[in-house]
């Protein structure tokens, strides 16, 4: 079953690659696409890239690693960013991001171990007036105390 | 007839609940056979009141917040959609005195509109500055500009128009205008309003730059955590350029302005307008050494006008009332209004649009109400993270740039962080050097190697014994990141790390007298 999987991937990846060759400053717009796909960048993707792009692996692999926003590992199955700037520390965001690795059992970029969750610190979302604030996949939380984080955290274990 | 009510679509209001809101009301109005038809407007920026619905009535629109989804039966009983009284009931809209007491130039539709319709837009003064743009000179546009006395938005409150005539004055086969949409300091989310809210207020700030002069291409770069905002400038951006106002014949004049979306990923430091162009152009975002000025050699080494979203939403507004208008608002060198963010530990945390030269404490107490947790409020940190903590014995001076220079402050992008009493200053200090570590891009080594040092001595501070050697240690490295960084990540982190130990040594375990205020 990995091998079939393997396949389509990257031939996603060369069609991606395809399609952003040859226009003004693609990579980060690629990179993106990728990463909307699959859910991180392959390390294994690095060659076709550059070979299709005109750059060195460096070049790819430095962009990749540059950024916080590209991953190189499969994320869990649901991302947690929790803010940890100036405005939601002023509101509990600490504590907030203490309980976060407690409940998830991991650390800063790192998965939960049943693969569930990836914890992210995010350096704010732009919800500083109703701090602290939490993303989980694509869904905004604001004024998240601990009692509200962790039945955010418990729906989701349960939902699965 | 169906009864119009608005939920905003702002996502500060859907953090809060707003679509489960919506949902509820449709389904109660089903449950009671009602004809309603609900919209979903920006937001008016009284976070403090999201998810804010409000409803159309003969009187005008009133106002109903915070509501949850389970306050919405009760809404219905009490028969809100004739504005009828209920404990969330607010009155107008338009007389709560958060929103009354404002000066809204930029943020004029904000909450009153639907961000991506065009017929909002245009019923409500929208396109008007770009139509008086086509009518002039490029050189008289840009004069415009000049008068108004626009500066910067973003933070470094440079002159407008003077960007704006270096690169009118070049010659060059492609000029391009970027927006700068990295707005990544924590207390501000007047750029995310902006794109969320009021999309094609910026689209026609960056035609009329393109016009003025004389770029045929436009780069939006928008922070990745901001996903709502990338989403509707994508959206108005399309139907934008499907009605005209942008492409190869803007408006039938004959000139032409392409306006591409750019998505950043997740680094602080490419808001500095030189990292940001190495991004846009695929490329890690180191920051660029000046000279050359991105006016000369920005953008794929082209004549480049880079301003903040703020500064071109701005340009319609001052294009179709005229520079005079705007500048009659202000203080000094510094013309027209800011919209200052008020967040953090604050019981009436939003957006509040006023002309420059009120103060610090009225945005505090008179729009803020003090602190959330009710304790009494300790320091402000203005202007972003590389902004200054402001103590009490400050928040007297009327807010403008010059008057926040000379007390070594900054305004920055008007964002106002508040913290109570129970903040250590010496824990915010660590956190600032700590982030300019984790952000920093590694380019310069008073950034790269100061941060992490900084970290290091302001731990020492805290716990060693020979104090007195760490701070003046401390200071020295203060001095050499203020005065050897590349940009303002190294060179501005010692602002809130000097301005704590200076306003707070206690928290550092110091004596007042050990760290004069300088």
């Amino acid at each position: 079953m990995d091998s079939t999987q393997a396949l389509p991937e990257q031939a996603l990846i060369d069609q991606l690659v395809q399609h952003h060759a040859g226009q003004a400053g693609s990579l980060l717009p690629l990179l993106h696409d990728i990463q909307d796909k699959l859910g991180f960048i392959p390390a294994s993707s690095v060659a076709s890239i550059a070979e299709g792009l005109n750059l060195s692996r460096a070049e790819v692999h430095g962009v990749i690693t540059y950024y916080h926003y590209f991953r190189s590992t499969a994320p869990g199955k649901h991302v947690i960013q929790v803010c940890r700037a100036e405005a939601c520390q002023s509101c509990g965001g600490e504590a907030l991001w203490d309980l976060a690795e407690k409940l998830l059992g991991c650390k800063a970029h790192e998965n939960s171990a049943n693969g569930m969750f990836s914890l992210e610190p995010v350096y704010c979302l732009g919800l500083c007036a109703s701090s602290p604030a939490v993303q989980i996949g694509e869904k905004l939380h604001a004024r998240v105390n601990e009692t509200k984080f962790t039945r955010l955290v418990q729906a989701l274990e349960s939902a699965s | 007839m169906s009864i119009t009510i608005f939920v905003p679509c702002d996502s500060a209001a859907i953090a809060a609940g707003a679509d489960e809101v919506v949902d509820a009301i449709h389904k109660e109005a089903a449950a009671r056979g009602l004809a309603i038809d609900v919209q979903r407007n920006s937001s008016r920026g009284l976070f403090w009141l999201e998810p804010l619905v409000e409803v159309l009535t003969a009187q005008g629109r009133v106002a109903y917040g915070p509501v949850a989804f389970e306050d919405v039966p009760s809404l219905f009983e009490a028969d809100f959609l004739r504005g009828a009284q209920h404990p969330l009931c607010l009155g107008l809209t338009e007389a709560i005195p958060y929103l009354a007491k404002q000066q809204r130039l930029t943020f004029a539709r904000m909450g009153v509109t639907r961000p991506l319709s065009l017929d909002d837009y245009a019923a409500h003064g929208g396109w008007v500055g770009l139509k008086n743009a086509l009518a002039m000179q490029g050189d008289a546009v840009v004069q415009t500009l000049l008068d108004s006395g626009l500066r910067g938005r973003g933070g470094a409150a440079f002159p407008a128009g003077i960007k704006w005539r270096t690169v009118r004055a070049t010659t060059a086969a492609q000029k391009y205008v970027v927006c700068n949409a990295d707005e990544g300091d924590s207390g501000t989310f007047s750029d995310r309003m902006t794109m969320e809210g009021d999309p094609y207020m910026l689209i026609e700030g960056m035609a009329i730059a393109g016009l003025a002069v004389g770029a045929t291409q436009g780069y939006i770069y928008i922070r990745s955590e901001y996903p709502h905002a990338i989403s509707s400038m994508n959206t108005a951006v399309a139907l934008a350029e499907s009605a005209g106002y942008l492409g190869s014949n803007v408006l039938g004049s004959g000139q032409a302005f392409h306006l591409h979306v750019r998505k950043a990923a997740g680094s602080y430091v490419c808001g500095e307008e030189t990292a940001m162009l190495e991004s846009i152009e695929g490329k890690r975002g180191l920051v660029r050494a000046k000279p050359p000025l991105p006016a000369l050699q920005g953008l794929f080494g082209q004549p480049t006008v880079i301003n903040n979203v703020i500064t071109l939403a701005s340009v319609p507004i001052i294009m179709a009332k005229g520079a005079a208008f705007y500048k009659d608002f202000g203080m000094g060198r510094s013309t027209g209004t800011l919209p200052f963010q008020i967040t953090g530990n604050i019981l009436q945390g939003g957006l509040v649009e006023r002309a420059f030269g009120l103060t610090l404490r009225e945005l505090l107490f008179e729009f803020g109400g003090g602190s959330r947790s009710g304790r009494p409020i300790k320091a402000v940190q203005v202007g972003g993270p590389l902004g200054a903590y402001v103590p009490e014995s400050q928040w007297d001076v009327p807010m403008d740039y010059e008057a926040y220079a000379a007390m070594g402050a900054v305004v920055g992008h008007g964002g106002i962080v508040v913290h109570d009493d129970s903040a250590n200053m010496s824990k915010l200090a660590r956190y600032a050097m700590e982030f300019c570590a984790i952000e920093s891009c590694g380019k310069c080594t008073p950034c790269r190697i100061g941060s992490t040092r900084g970290v290091e001595t302001i731990d020492r501070i805290v716990t060693a014994a020979n104090k007195e050697q760490q701070v003046h240690l401390l200071r020295d490295l203060c001095d050499t990141m203020l005065h050897g960084s590349l940009c303002a990540m190294g060179g501005m982190t010692p602002y809130p790390v000097l301005s704590a130990l200076n306003h707070y040594p206690a928290d550092f375990g110091l004596a007042p007298a050990v760290a004069p205020a300088t």
